[in-house]
């Protein structure tokens, strides 16, 4: 029998936790903007009947917001993560193989659960997610993961299917017209980038592209366009990937609020960030050889002197703890910088990363400074998880450094903090 | 690198001070000797060892679907909830006639007796002061979740002494 995978995937993800925690957010036009309030990343459906594209720089919309009244909100990435790990950890109970593919979408592999009527099912899960934590999701449902992507789009595209497409369900007849309805850059893997190259072929729905040649497909593009076309005709090539492969580096980079000059606040925006990517790095259980350190001016603005040097540091022995890492990146901007100059983004990157259990001793390690290291480390972060980032941070830092990061519209972090919980009228 | 012990205590005023150094120095990161290893009777209670107490596991059915809230007001004291308890809410539980419930009323979050009533239902406050509210099909009214537990600190809104 051939596989079914479902894609489970959360409408307007960022905006609906927002409104599980807002209710008055409820039926209103809502946006969330970036880091820094730069641009849209997420907008309920009454934006985007508005017609707002994604990712559109807030300042553009600013005058239709107003004239629409447009909710624009901070991104609040506390929330939202906590959010995507009950939606993962509630899903993961329908199958027992889970991919989680991005912070809102997973896809479940289905196989065997076929007596219960697999639209049902999906129809339990849809509800089960929206009555315990408050999200809208649609499950799509095919014999392929780039089929489930477009049963998922179709799903959400069309109200008949009430959140949840199974082509399975289909005959083949409906399920080709369906196709020839869909652009081929809805396709995962072909998007806006191959979508005009097909179209010069002649390829231009989700039809055409199932239609085509695998052969001609392979010479004129690659051999992943070839496993795509294998795949819309229903025949997997791509398996489902359980387990998330450990990141081979972590980047911490944020573009700042206002230029920056000095190399006082560089300095701090650059231990913020590495002990930020220092805090990623140890919940993965991993060792940074490397850190890699970069500043840069706005590159936008022409007429001004633009410098964006770039440095890596390597480390005298791999290592997780916050204060070797910062040590590493200061040393590192302290070379890199120059007076004279508005830079407007900082960031880290921490490199050649292997697992803390691979730690092999120096002969310039101190056992015990390395045990004191371990144990200092888990006490900040244990101390930051239960009273919030930043409780405790290192002396560089800043306390409240004016080169942060816009956020001006965040709503409270209602599930992470104690301090942040939706207070109930009792009155 | 044999040499083990737990810290300076175990050796006061001893071989170590005299060589000046600090002893954790001698102390080996992994596994291997770094505790002392008891040679004696085996403690007659390890065959008992439980679990401590744990609210986690006994205030919160559903991980997933619990949320905390914060009560402000004091309409439910007869309920046993206070001006500023946190409440354990769980999502995952059907509302049934007499629940406590967290409510979506025209948007405000509240707290409170969630009753069916003949045409709708009955929001009732725990306390005489407020009016219970009917609510019929010209109010808009979502049950959030049903209030498990009301967590209340001792020493917080103390009530003066008789």
């Amino acid at each position: 029998m051939s596989a079914n995978i479902a894609l489970i995937d959360c409408n307007n993800f960022y905006v609906s936790c927002e409104r599980v925690f807002n209710p008055r957010l409820e039926g209103r036009p809502v946006v969330v903007l970036s880091n820094n309030d730069g641009c849209v990343v997420a907008r309920s459906n009454e934006v985007k009947a508005l017609g707002v594209g994604m990712a559109v720089p807030w300042f553009q919309i600013r005058a239709l917001a107003e004239q629409h009244d447009i909710v624009a909100l901070s991104s609040n990435y506390a929330l939202y993560a906590d959010m995507s790990n009950r939606v993962m950890a509630i899903l993961s109970s329908f199958s027992p193989s889970q991919e989680v593919y991005s912070i809102d979408e997973c896809f479940l592999d289905l196989s065997g659960f076929e007596h219960l009527g697999l639209t049902r099912y999906a129809q339990t899960m849809r509800h089960r997610i929206r009555r315990q934590l408050g999200l809208p999701v649609c499950v799509g449902i095919a014999t392929s993961k780039t089929l489930a992507k477009l049963a998922n789009h179709v799903a959400k595209k069309r109200a008949a299917f009430d959140s949840v497409c199974d082509f399975g369900a289909l005959d083949s007849g409906d399920l080709d017209r369906l196709l020839g309805d869909i652009e081929v850059g809805e396709v995962w893997g072909v998007g806006r980038r191959l979508a005009p190259k097909l179209g010069d072929m002649g390829i231009r729905t989700v039809l055409d592209l199932k239609r085509a040649s695998p052969a001609r497909i392979r010479q004129r593009f690659s051999i992943v366009l070839e496993r795509t076309v294998e795949e819309l005709n229903g025949v997997p090539r791509l398996s489902l990937e359980e387990v998330t492969a450990p990141n081979q580096q972590i980047i911490s980079s944020r573009s700042f609020g206002m230029p920056v000059l000095g190399l006082a606040e560089l300095q701090q925006a650059v231990q913020t960030y590495t002990v930020r990517a220092a805090l990623k790095l140890r919940r993965q259980n991993a060792l940074a050889g490397a850190i890699h350190v970069f500043i840069r001016t706005n590159p936008f603005k022409e007429n001004a002197p633009q410098y964006s040097p770039s440095i890596t540091v390597p480390l005298a022995s791999p290592t997780s703890d916050s204060i070797a890492l910062s040590h590493g990146a200061l040393q590192g901007l302290k070379t890199i910088y120059r007076p004279g100059f508005a830079y407007t983004k900082a960031g880290v990157m921490l490199s050649e990363l292997i697992p803390a259990s691979r730690r092999a001793l120096t002969l310039f390690d101190d056992p015990a400074q390395l045990a004191r290291s371990t144990g200092l480390m888990q006490a900040l972060d244990r101390i930051n998880q239960t009273f919030g980032q930043g409780t405790i941070k290192l002396a560089g830092e800043g306390l409240t450094p004016h080169w942060h990061t816009k956020s001006e519209r965040k709503s409270p972090c209602y599930t992470t903090r104690l301090s942040d919980v939706v207070v109930a009228q009792a009155g | 690198m044999s040499i083990c012990m737990e810290g300076p205590a175990a050796f006061p005023g001893g071989l170590l001070s005299l060589l000046d150094a600090p002893p954790a120095v001698f102390r080996v990161g992994g596994p291997l000797l770094a505790r002392p290893v008891p040679a004696g009777f085996p403690s007659p209670a390890d065959d008992y060892v439980e679990g401590r107490i744990d609210l986690n596991r006994h205030l919160i059915a559903h991980r997933e679907a619990t949320f905390f809230i914060r009560v402000a007001g004091d309409s439910m004291t007869g309920f046993g909830i206070h001006d500023g308890d946190l409440l354990v809410v769980d999502r995952s539980v059907e509302a049934s006639d007499r629940s406590i419930v967290i409510a979506v009323l025209e948007g405000d979050f509240t707290v409170k007796q969630l009753c069916h009533a003949p045409q709708g239902y009955l929001l009732r406050a725990g306390n005489a002061d407020y009016p219970d509210i009917h609510v019929g099909a010209d109010l808009s009214l979502t049950i959030w979740g049903v209030v498990k537990w009301s967590i209340h600190e001792i020493g917080l809104c103390l009530p003066t002494s008789p």
